[in-house]
């Protein structure tokens, strides 16, 4: 088994070396990284777009990366299949792309958090939740001042009707007062994540619980 | 030519940071401000000189960048001259 995928690096990115060392560890290959300003991406099964504060945060989160020269090439990506995760400011930057619904506010609290976190996989029947069991809390970081998911109440509904809130935060440890404590969601044809935490800084005994493996375990699987 | 655009959270978009400023003027002694909500003004010159361009323009551009019409909206306001 084993996965071609690619992290995308925009100025101001952050958490590319911790994404292309956890997927390295976890599928065996080497990743790509991906210059923001190319305008093509290689063939990949699955691109990363990973965390950090793109162009610091400029305008609102993730606003100016999601306009950026790779951005056709991603959406063409999605539109063909392949497996897209966004991972906390790639989150940002998947919501105001439109490749997912919704956005992500500022902590309802104010403050940065950078901690610890429950995870409850609330659908465990996708390529990018599979290998977690319905309903498994999980332990991971997150690290964000912006991470309060919200969107109009047509869109939660289908949302939450169609599965496609794949994490939530469990026991009482939502950071950030996100709607109906989402985590994560996916596009409408399941092939493109957003998620807050950090599932790659959870990925050895030297991080304290290797939990988040099975996040990118379940991509592995989903493309094998 | 000159414009101004103003983009400001839509009703029933919780805005914690309008919220603290509320607080802050309360700590402050300023009593009776029933409420506060932040939004951002966009100062823009443009090279275009046919108003009705301008605004065309401009919408586009409230629309693509400088407002996400999910939480957000925007306003146009062309100086006329």
């Amino acid at each position: 088994m084993s996965m071609k995928s690619g992290v995308v690096v925009f100025p101001g990115s952050n958490r590319e070396r911790d994404m292309l060392y956890a997927l390295e560890n976890i599928t065996g290959a080497k990743p790509q990284a991906i210059w923001h300003a190319d305008t093509e991406l290689p063939e990949l099964d699955l691109v990363v777009l990973c965390g950090g504060f793109s162009y610091g945060d400029y305008l609102r989160t993730g606003a100016i990366a999601a306009r950026g020269h790779i951005m056709p090439a991603i959406v063409k990506a999605a539109d063909k299949g392949v497996r897209i995760l966004g991972i906390c400011n790639g989150f940002q930057i998947l919501c105001e792309a439109g490749l997912l619904p919704g956005v992500l506010m500022r902590n309802a609290g104010l403050k940065f958090v950078c901690k610890e976190v429950k995870l409850e996989v609330a659908n465990a029947k996708t390529d990018f939740t599979r290998k977690y069991a319905q309903g498994q809390v999980w332990r991971c970081p997150v690290a964000h001042g912006d991470g309060n998911y919200f969107t109009d109440p047509e869109t939660l509904k289908r949302l939450e009707g169609e599965g496609r809130v794949g994490l939530r935060y469990a026991e009482g440890t939502n950071p950030n007062g996100s709607l109906n404590d989402i985590a994560g969601i996916l596009n409408e044809r399941g092939n493109v994540f957003g998620m807050m935490p950090h599932p790659e800084n959870m990925i050895e005994p030297m991080n304290g619980a290797t939990d988040g493996r099975a996040l990118f375990e379940s991509v592995l699987e989903a493309v094998a | 030519m000159k414009a101004r655009i103003k983009v400001t959270l839509k009703n029933g978009v919780l805005d914690p940071q309008g919220k603290a400023i509320e607080g802050a003027l309360g700590s402050l002694g300023f009593s009776g401000v029933a409420s506060v909500r932040q939004g951002k003004l966009f100062e823009v010159e443009l090279d275009e000189t046919d108003p009705a361009k301008a605004k065309a323009a401009l919408e586009e551009m409230s629309k693509k960048l400088l407002a996400n019409t999910v939480i957000e909206n925007y306003a146009v306001e062309l100086d006329e001259k």
